[in-house]
């Protein structure tokens, strides 16, 4: 895969998840109430990374929760692949929280609407919203987020990689165009 | 690598990533039955049948359970009220359920090999629920897997002794040689006539017969069911005399780890095989081993039926 161009560098990544942590406490009237839950792999390290901006300007620290939704994709029954099931650690009671999903890309939509399945199936949260760091368009689903890092237009036979300190070993988004086959 | 299973009849030729990927599976599974929806959607969509031509309703029961737990569909085939009492061969009666759509099989049948026939006759996937005097694998995977979750030892710093009637045990075998793939020791133990010494030659696995000899430096002690049945049969003196020598008690326990525990397939012969006190204490993993029978066949079933040619 070839890299076409750098979406976010470093610096421009962490501005924008520190414009989110304050549109998330704005949105929500405070960090009261509230949680973060990531989506495996890298909404996680997202989720963390909000959490501790929030605790910086707020009087708390919202807790985080790590999602798998491996059991919840609506394509088991036709993947080549078998996924690997990872563990969720959700510690704190769902219900009556206001959840913010976290996610590095937004695409199909299909994801969220896992993660929304499998959410409500720990309990009845008051609100979930939905943060991700890149929205890059192609909706299957009618989703869309409440809190996006950019918004970048893109191909389908295009890949938007995130890269993490906490993964990859350094920040970036970057394009990059899909080997033809 | 694909941690994907074709059938589940034995271990033979079962990678041990697998096994371990089954493992982190469970744990997954084992979550989402302490939620208050116990159930998810992995399995919306495909058909699991149980075909047990021989009773065994509490395995029957905990493979149902599993199979709905993540939405799949389950048909249950009962001997008795089925066309196969009217004399219908088996194969025409894979073929009639074949027909149905199923996607896997839980087979339980009085003779050995059936489940592996049966996998040449369908495109479904097979599961051993048990055959002649096999155990069903999902029996060594969820004693092995409470033991690695209660214990969080490493299978190659684990010597595992099973004691009692390990010729007509149903679980000794398939413990064993799961133990020994996950690099365990295993160390065979009762009365010569229950042992025979022809299981020696099962690779990694040492035959004793004197229990204070075997113990020794046991990590996991696994009391086999005595089946008085067996009594008659000139195997066994007495029963007196077998809980004597080959009881599994506290005492007993002296020359094992220190933080030895105690194991039992069930169902109990409560202060034959194993003293009353010892099971309900604290070394006791049964009532784990009870528990964690649903999330590892949860855990069987999503990495026999999720992926590549599953349908």
């Amino acid at each position: 895969m070839s890299p076409k161009a750098t979406l976010l560098d470093a610096q421009e990544l962490d501005r924008a998840l520190t414009r989110i942590a304050h549109e998330i406490v704005e949105g929500n009237k405070g960090a009261e109430n509230l949680a973060l839950v990531g989506v495996h792999t890298r909404g996680v390290p997202i989720a963390e990374r909000l959490a501790t901006k929030i605790g910086s300007f707020e009087s708390v620290t919202p807790p985080v929760g790590k999602l798998d939704i491996t059991l919840y994709r609506d394509d088991l029954t036709e993947i080549a692949l078998q996924p690997v099931v990872k563990k969720t650690e959700v510690a704190f009671d769902v219900a009556g929280m206001r959840l913010v999903l976290c996610d590095d890309v937004l695409y199909t939509g299909r994801t969220a609407r896992a993660a929304l399945d499998a959410l409500i199936d720990m309990g009845r949260p008051a609100v979930i919203q939905y943060a991700v760091l890149v929205d890059r368009g192609h909706r299957e689903l009618p989703i869309r987020a409440d809190f996006v890092g950019k918004n970048v237009p893109t191909r389908q036979s295009e890949v938007v990689k995130v890269r993490l300190a906490e993964i990859d070993g350094a920040d970036e988004v970057v394009l990059e165009e899909l080997p033809t086959p | 690598m694909s941690t994907q299973l074709e059938h589940l009849i034995d271990f033979d030729g079962v990678p041990i990533e697998t096994i371990h990927a089954i493992f982190e599976t469970t744990e997954v599974m084992a979550q989402v039955l302490e939620r208050p929806v116990k159930r998810v959607p992995a399995l919306q969509g495909f058909t699991v049948a149980t075909l047990f031509f021989e009773d065994s309703t509490r395995t029957r029961l905990s493979f149902e359970r599993a199979a709905r737990a993540q939405s799949a569909d389950v048909m249950t085939f009962a001997r008795g009220g089925s066309s196969a009492s009217k004399g219908e061969s088996l194969r025409d009666t894979v073929a009639t359920l074949d027909a149905l759509h199923v996607d896997a099989y839980v087979v339980r049948h009085p003779a050995a090999g059936v489940p592996r026939q049966m996998a040449q006759w369908t495109k479904a996937r097979i599961v051993n629920a048990g055959d002649g005097r096999r155990a069903p694998p999902t029996q060594a995977l969820l004693d092995a897997y409470t033991y690695r979750q209660a214990t969080g030892r490493a299978f190659e710093d684990t010597r595992l002794v099973i004691i009692g009637d390990v010729a007509h045990s149903r679980v000794a075998r398939s413990n064993a040689s799961l133990w020994h793939a996950l690099g365990a020791e295993v160390v065979l133990c009762g009365p010569p006539t229950l042992v025979p010494p022809a299981l020696a030659a099962l690779p990694g696995v040492r035959i004793e017969t004197q229990l204070d000899v075997a113990m020794e430096g046991a990590h996991a002690v696994m009391a086999l069911r005595i089946q008085r049945e067996r009594l008659t049969s000139a195997r066994l003196a007495s029963l007196a005399a077998y809980t004597a020598q080959y009881q599994v008690n506290e005492e007993r326990l002296a020359g094992a780890a220190e933080d030895v525990v105690v194991m039992h397939p069930g169902p109990l012969n409560r202060d034959v095989e194993i003293d009353g006190a010892l099971a309900d204490g604290p070394r006791s993993l049964i009532t784990k081993q009870v528990a964690n029978g649903v999330p590892v066949r949860m855990a069987v079933l999503y990495h026999l039926l999720v992926g590549k040619g599953s349908r």
